[in-house]
């Protein structure tokens, strides 16, 4: 046998079924509206820069229009329909999406830059589920709430970010349907193609006009959605700067808020771990769509016994880490999102280097356009470092290591974020003597960034408020009158 | 409990072994399988697989004209495609290595025997003893051995230590293979036990299966073996081959264990020297999918020979 490595050929899923218009409208009451603002983005594949499509820019006027489509829809249609009704056209479009899965995952890796495993095995897959999900719950509300009489809110404004553009439209719009109301949702500025594919899809399920309308644009028409007066709710997914501007924005309004915000997990590994899964969860914890996930366990703790060999075996596995094509089949880690993304991931790589921490990278060669970045790993990574603390959202993982159960415990809480954990041992009880202890919404034990429908997420402290997912999805989206 | 034969080096040995969870493990595997192997890669994929085929027959009913037929597969894949590779051995009983070694000559193919009272290994170890001088004497340029499973579960970790030296030492310069038959041992801990135990025993190469028990070479047991292999590399720099039997008969699954292969211990093990297939049908499959790649078409099964 010769000695030449054994690469793999390039293996690129076909985008021969995508059919990207030149040029997206907005969508208001069912129909494609171009914008009043008369002005339109260009939307870019981050993985060669090429253009995809003009998207509208909608402003205050355009947004109005949608809200008013939704209010009117809502108390003239959707209020008035049976939770069976309302259920039969969310298991329609959760179908549909079903059917066009194929077509939204390799759109969804043309336009954020993911690889096109994650996008067809996790995204696509996932998205469906919430709708399967919540349509089942459509007519069970009350079954849900006992003796609580839930009642829709009415108008919903929600607001999506680039990271999982369809899966968090999923998460937005499925359960707020299902509960009774009606959506104005605004995806992040670089990933509109897919909620604009769902527009699509929910004429194509014959959803009735204004139940759910789309608006594309930049953080301004975000802040123009937020600031309507006729809306009972603001769902927002995205950074904690952000979350914080919406909730000043609603304070003093009638709107209810759910944020789900920015996080810096701890991920856990105990000396009696079992040590390759833990390596490999640890892998999948910061490296999942190159760590643009609000949950990455993006700050690894390896009790000191074991850390030298925890870091040899992350080193090894990193050079078996296919980045590169996000639509090649065998791409571990695709293209970061944009081009600012990137200038940010770097910022930090770079402060990391400043502050004195050991940087390791694989030798991987990367493609000469596009937004990549190499999977990076810091150690000798100390607690106060500002690369330990703040949330860099790229394939960044800094190691520290500890002696004590007391001591990781305390750490992995000290952050200002909440959002989720990992812990990695044999030992049953310790799993739950640690969890316990750990101050975030979701900890997984053995495991890392698993999602289901019926698993309500959400954060502490800084990471935000209100639960996605499961039975505490549906009271973001219900009051209780008596 | 354990048995009191055990010493207590062994028993800090085994205490090593890290816990395997087997979630995980399957998860890491379902990675791997979704690779996605086209063009040369697959075709050089396929003349891996070929190159490291111990083509076995191990059946009561084995004859010397079976044997010799399966010999002379071995050494003519497929005649009617040029430079193809040849299989890595000839996997057969004691009463056979004669036969196969005569069959195979200087092909440069080697005759493997299965011993120790394969496939249970429940006889006394002068049996077994026998059985592999047998082997040995009429040519076998390897010995694949079964482990005392009973013993094993039983915790008589020392005993099974034992064996494995013992038949090491004769085996002055044949390889010795270590068969666990890992369908018959309870789970992926105890997996890596017996792989670090027949490891530290002096097995020169672990196989899964005997090919008579199913589960077989399910993924996730090569996976643990092949992180036995990969810590006691990094702890040793020593190298220790890997043997996957029974259940490989597709193609698909044959170049799904090199990826898991590539990805867990590395390039330096993709050569018959560090890994084989224990198999009797892979390699038409293997040969059809080959054509298939020369031609786009695929054949007729019919146009290879079943031996």
């Amino acid at each position: 046998m010769s000695n030449t490595t054994w690469n793999l050929d390039p293996s690129l899923e076909s985008t021969a079924l995508v059919q990207i218009k030149p040029q997206y409208e907005l969508f208001i009451d069912g129909k494609w509206q171009a914008p009043l603002s008369k002005t339109y983005f260009d939307s870019i594949n981050p993985a060669d820069e090429t253009h995809l499509a003009k998207i509208a820019w909608a402003n205050q006027a355009d947004v109005d229009l949608a809200v008013r489509a939704a209010r009117t829809a809502y108390t003239n249609v959707w209020s008035q329909l049976s939770g069976a009704e309302r259920g039969k056209y969310l298991f329609r479009i959760a179908r549909l999406m079903q059917e066009k899965a194929r077509e939204l995952a390799v759109l969804e890796t043309l336009d954020g830059g993911k690889p096109i495993r994650e996008a067809r095995d996790v995204d696509v897959p996932l998205a469906c589920n919430h709708f399967f999900y919540y349509a089942g719950w459509a007519d069970k509300l009350l079954e849900a709430f006992p003796g609580q009489n839930p009642v829709a809110l009415g108008v919903a404004g929600q607001i999506t970010p680039w990271n999982f553009p369809l899966l968090m439209l999923a998460w937005k719009i499925a359960p707020a349907l299902a509960c009774g109301n009606t959506v104005v949702l605004k995806p992040a500025e670089t990933t509109s193609l897919t909620a604009l594919k769902f527009a699509e899809i929910c004429q194509e399920a014959g959803l009735p006009p204004g139940v759910v309308n789309i608006v594309t644009g930049y953080g301004d028409t975000g802040a123009a959605l937020v600031a309507h007066p006729d809306l009972d709710k603001i769902a927002f997914t995205g950074s904690t700067a952000v979350g914080k501007q919406i909730q000043k924005a609603c304070i003093g309004t009638t709107k209810k808020l759910t944020l789900e915000l920015g996080g810096k997990s701890a991920n856990i590994i105990l000396e009696d771990a079992p040590i390759d899964q833990a390596v490999e969860g640890v892998i999948n914890a910061i490296f999942f769509n190159q760590g643009h996930v609000c949950c990455a366990g993006s700050r690894l703790f390896v009790q000191e016994s074991i850390a030298t060999q925890v870091l040899d075996k992350l080193k090894f596995r990193l050079q078996s880490i296919y980045v590169g094509n996000p639509l090649d089949k065998n791409t571990d880690i695709g293209a970061i999102n944009s081009k600012k993304q990137l200038q940010t991931i770097e910022r930090y790589i770079q402060l990391g280097l400043e502050e004195g921490a050991e940087i390791y990278q694989p030798t991987c060669e990367l493609p000469s356009a596009g937004y990549y970045c190499k999977p990076t790993l810091f150690t000798d990574v100390a607690q106060s470092a500002r690369i330990a603390q703040e949330e860099i959202f790229g394939p960044v993982l800094t190691i520290q290591t500890f002696r004590t159960i007391e001591e990781v415990v305390q750490k992995a809480n000290n952050t200002p974020y909440g959002l989720a954990a990992g812990i990695w041992t044999d030992k049953g009880a310790r799993i739950f003597g640690v969890s316990q202890q750990l101050q975030a919404g979701v900890v997984w034990a053995n495991t890392y960034n698993k999602f289901d429908p019926a698993s309500p997420f959400g954060g502490y402290k800084e990471s935000g408020f209100g639960r996605e997912g499961g039975l505490h999805g549906l009271r973001a989206y219900l009051k209780f009158p008596n | 409990m354990l048995s009191p034969r055990n010493n207590p080096d062994l028993l800090s040995l085994l205490a090593k072994s890290p816990a395997i969870d087997q979630t995980g493990s399957i998860e890491r595997v379902a990675r791997i399988q979704t690779r996605s192997l086209k063009g040369a890669a697959k075709l050089r994929g396929l003349r891996m697989a070929l190159s490291m085929i111990d083509l076995t027959t191990l059946e009561g009913k084995d004859t010397p004209g079976k044997v010799r037929q399966l010999c002379f597969k071995a050494q003519h894949l497929h005649d009617q495609t040029s430079d193809l590779p040849k299989v890595a051995a000839v996997c057969v009983y004691p009463s056979m290595v004669g036969i196969a070694k005569k069959a195979l000559g200087d092909s440069g193919i080697k005759v493997a025997s299965v011993s120790t009272a394969f496939p249970s290994g429940q006889a006394p170890f002068s049996v077994k003893k026998d059985d592999t001088l047998f082997a040995l004497e009429n040519g076998a340029d390897e010995i694949d051995m079964v482990i005392s499973r009973g013993r094993f579960l039983a915790g008589d970790y020392q005993f099974v230590f034992d064996e494995i030296a013992a038949i090491k030492e004769l085996c002055t310069s044949a390889r010795l293979k270590v068969i666990f038959e890992t369908g018959e041992l309870d789970s992926l801990d105890q997996v890596r036990k017996i792989s670090d135990l027949a490891i530290a025993a002096g097995a020169d190469f672990i196989k899964t299966s005997t090919g008579k028990i199913q589960p077989a070479a399910t993924f996730p047991v090569v996976l643990t073996m092949l992180g036995a292999i990969k810590d006691h590399f990094d702890k040793t720099g020593r190298m220790i081959g890997m043997k996957p039997a029974g259940g490989i008969s597709s193609a698909k699954l044959a170049l799904q264990h090199l990826l898991l292969v590539k990805e867990v211990l590395g390039e330096a093990w993709l050569t018959n020297e560090w890994y084989r297939f224990g198999a009797s049908s892979l390699a038409n499959d293997l040969l059809l999918q080959y054509q298939k790649h020369l031609t786009g078409k695929y054949q007729s099964a019919a146009y290879f020979s079943i031996d």
